[in-house]
């Protein structure tokens, strides 16, 4: 992943979060407090921002960028967790010459960091339930080079995205509903599912 | 919707503009998002920061003053501040005792209270956290996020507060904090549902008969939902709730907080609070000092919290001690 792929990556989180605000919203409004759209939305337009505005000598640099913006303006959950994601990928990525399976593996490492920070595993209703699947189908489609990895983490994530539906929530801030949040999609993993969808599309334009 | 805006996503900034201007012996620093007392940080006194998701008021932003916090961090509504704020919080009242960090027990609000600790361990500032988790509702598992912080933490900031002020150190400070806390047992019933103003719809669909048991102060449902019965009944269940939990014998004291979610009248929780008191007197439990108002509310709820914290003398007499916030004032 060279600095003009990560930018293009930040870029266009920030437009599909923006276009998806109100879908995010309706999700979190239906088992949690229903700012998730606009938290993103904020977030993601500010670390946009902040990548821009600046030179950076690795994707690293940019991605790191992007993960300490989202810890400062996002708040909640949302924002420690994905702020840490994305210093975690920019930590792993420092090299100019870092290919897919350094991306596997930094991508590997922000997983852990959502895990080790929020206490949740795969079936608790959160972000990693879209999370976890995508980091394998990445790594394991990793061979085939950064566009079909990609590819078949995004679809990874939207597969995971549908299998929070009929679970409970046993973790954040939907885990109070119990029972309730049966039958919600969770907007962690919606979001989720959105970010590596915009790096399928960034990765398939090269 | 219905609610007095200009445009929901200038809404925080214009109401703190507004409280800001209502409150010229505070400091409202617009940038940072920071409530502080004019006066600065006091040397040697142990600072006492706390912040949450905005929509609480007058929580926390209406307790800084003298006696109480020396500075809140309020964050967008219902999302807990960012790490950037209560660092500059932290900075701002560090008078070298250390900072006391008072949290409510969200996901969100560790995490960021909990990376704003690490930035200022960085800096050299010592800071202990005290994390508040009063509300019976939720019961705390491995499987949850554990209970949810709500009116106790009016109860940790207010003796707390007077702790610091009196001079004690910050791990006594901290100690007693944790103590009010685990002393500390809360139970709300909701009416209606409150709306954000950035989604502008009900955070929950509540027919008008029937009332949400258990509710939390976000506008995430409670544990059950019952049809609406005589205040007599459900104050009956919120204390039976509470005791159940943290049981008081016959002769304990208490310290009694009957809190109005936001869109209850007064008059309303004044009812609720008699009836809270015959039957806390029933079990021979006296209400040694109560409030009765609008403290930890969610926006345009309507319903009311119960509070009861068991306490000892050295609880009384440090919320009897003078306490000067645009919410809390006596002894002054």
């Amino acid at each position: 992943m060279d600095t003009d792929l990560a930018r293009a990556w930040v870029q266009a989180i920030a437009e599909t979060v923006a276009q998806n605000k109100e879908y995010l919203t309706g999700l979190d409004a239906a088992i949690g407090d229903g700012d998730h759209g606009a938290n993103m939305e904020r977030g993601f337009s500010a670390a946009l921002e902040a990548v821009d505005g600046r030179e950076a000598a690795s994707a690293g640099e940019v991605l790191a960028t992007a993960g300490k913006t989202l810890i400062s303006r996002v708040g909640g959950a949302s924002g420690p967790l994905y702020g840490t994601v994305f210093r975690t990928l920019g930590k792993r990525l420092a090299a100019p010459e870092d290919g897919t399976a350094a991306l596997a593996d930094a991508l590997a490492a922000a997983l852990e960091g959502v895990r080790t920070m929020g206490g949740a595993q795969v079936g608790d209703k959160t972000m990693v339930d879209a999370f976890s699947p995508a980091v394998e189908a990445f790594t394991a489609a990793s061979d085939s080079g950064l566009g079909a990895a990609a590819r078949s983490a995004a679809e990874a994530a939207e597969e995971g995205l549908r299998s929070t539906v009929p679970l409970q929530a046993r973790k954040g801030r939907a885990s109070y509903l119990g029972e309730r949040s049966i039958g919600h999609a969770d907007p962690g993993a919606a979001s989720t599912a959105l970010i590596f969808r915009a790096l399928a599309e960034v990765a398939g334009r090269g | 919707m219905k609610k007095f805006l200009n445009t929901a996503e200038s809404f925080l900034s214009d109401s703190l503009a507004g409280f800001a201007a209502a409150h010229p012996d505070l400091v409202v620093d617009a940038d940072n998002r920071v409530v502080t007392r004019a006066r600065g940080a006091v040397p040697k006194k142990v600072g006492l920061v706390s912040g949450g998701g905005s929509g609480h008021e007058p929580l926390h932003s209406g307790f800084v003053g003298a006696g109480m916090l020396d500075a809140a961090c309020p964050g967008e509504v219902f999302t807990s501040p960012v790490p950037d704020q209560v660092l500059a919080a932290v900075r701002a009242v560090d008078g070298g005792a250390g900072t006391v960090l008072v949290v409510k027990n969200y996901t969100g609000d560790v995490m960021n209270f909990q990376l704003a600790a690490e930035l200022a361990d960085d800096d050299g500032l010592r800071v202990e956290t005290v994390l508040v988790d009063d509300d019976v509702a939720v019961q705390d598992s491995t499987f949850t996020a554990g209970r949810r912080g709500t009116g106790a933490t009016l109860l940790v900031e207010k003796i707390t507060g007077a702790a610091a002020a009196r001079g004690d150190g910050l791990g006594a400070v901290a100690d007693l904090g944790r103590r009010v806390n685990a002393a500390s047992r809360s139970f709300a019933v909701a009416l209606t549902s409150c709306t954000t103003p950035g989604s502008g719809r009900p955070g929950f669909d509540l027919p008008d008969d029937e009332i949400e048991v258990g509710v939390g102060i976000h506008g995430e449902p409670g544990r059950r939902r019952e049809k609406l019965r005589p205040a007599r009944e459900i104050a009956a269940d919120m204390v039976r709730a509470v005791l159940e939990d943290r049981p008081l014998s016959s002769g304990e004291e208490a310290i009694v907080i009957v809190n109005g979610l936001g869109a209850t009248p007064l008059s309303e929780l004044y009812l609720v609070f008699g009836e809270v008191s015959s039957l806390l007197a029933e079990r021979g439990i006296r209400i040694a000092r109560n409030l009765v108002g609008n403290y930890v509310t969610s926006l345009d709820m309507a319903g009311c919290s119960v509070t009861v914290c068991a306490a000892d003398q050295e609880f009384l007499d440090l919320w009897d001690a003078p306490v000067n916030t645009p919410a809390l004032r006596w002894g002054c």
